[in-house]
């Protein structure tokens, strides 16, 4: 229960600073927050239930692909400063697809 | 009991800093400290090698990625980083009331519990979850990785081009 409201808690704090920025890089350290959050929850819902060895296996695959993203990401925001000279959101408009 | 409070109302200080403070770099740095506590409190539930993982890559890796990305982007002045600043704090200073609110709220909605962390109860070995019974994930986070390196790829290719 302790922990459940400790994570609701790193939830806004991840939801408000991914809406209140306008910076891309302070929007993904928002979105690290969130995975921070999501890790607290696996380790602290499989300590409850007794299942601590898989929520470990299953923490160890999320920080994998939270690695793999936030590469990516930071390789997207670095190739929008590039092309726009800005990484504020509201001035990224030039996107093509 | 106390440590096991004190040390999530430190996790979520330290993330609500990340959030708040002025410069980008100190965010790079408040996320490391945020990844750093997380682990202390893994180590407290007895998840050792997920808190491993944690402090290694999360804690060490992903600041360092965006301490390069905030040198890499860095095109205000000074003066402009303050203004900018400003405008910032306005939006995020309802933050803290918000979390103080809610945080209240689901104390006093919540069942009544000891304000401890939950400690595991006995179960199989991490290693043989991992590599015999969630295989499956293994080949998940392969193909992740390699995903990942063609991305890095594709998008250093793209910025070679564009020079």
């Amino acid at each position: 229960m302790l922990s459940a409201i400790f994570v609701v808690l790193l939830f806004i704090i991840g939801i408000y600073c991914i809406m209140a920025s306008y910076n891309l890089v302070r929007a993904l350290i928002g979105l690290e927050i969130l995975i921070k959050a999501v890790t607290l929850l696996i380790i602290a819902a499989g300590a409850k239930s007794g299942h601590l060895h898989l929520a470990q296996a299953l923490v160890i695959t999320v920080i994998v692909v939270e690695v793999v993203m936030i590469t990516i990401a930071v390789g997207v925001v670095v190739g929008i400063h590039i092309h726009n000279n800005s990484l504020d959101v509201r001035k990224v408009r030039r996107l093509k697809g | 009991m106390f440590l096991d409070l004190l040390s999530l109302i430190l996790l979520v200080s330290a993330a609500l800093w990340t959030v708040m403070t002025r410069s980008l770099l100190r965010s790079a740095i408040g996320l490391a400290l945020t990844s750093a506590i997380l682990t202390v409190i893994m180590f407290k539930m007895e998840a050792n090698l997920a808190a491993v993982f944690e402090l290694s890559v999360c804690a060490g890796l992903i600041p360092v990625l965006f301490v390069s990305v905030v040198s890499l982007t860095q095109p205000y002045t000074h003066q402009e980083i303050l203004e900018r600043m400003k405008s910032m704090f306005a939006r995020f200073r309802l933050l803290p009331v918000i979390l103080i609110g809610i945080g209240l709220i689901l104390v006093l909605l919540g069942p009544h519990s000891q304000a401890k962390l939950p400690l595991p109860e006995s179960g199989e070995n991490t290693r043989f979850i991992l590599w015999h019974l969630r295989q499956l994930d293994l080949l998940g986070q392969v193909i992740i990785l390699l995903g990942g390196v063609f991305g890095v790829e594709v998008l250093f290719k793209e910025r070679k081009k564009s020079a």
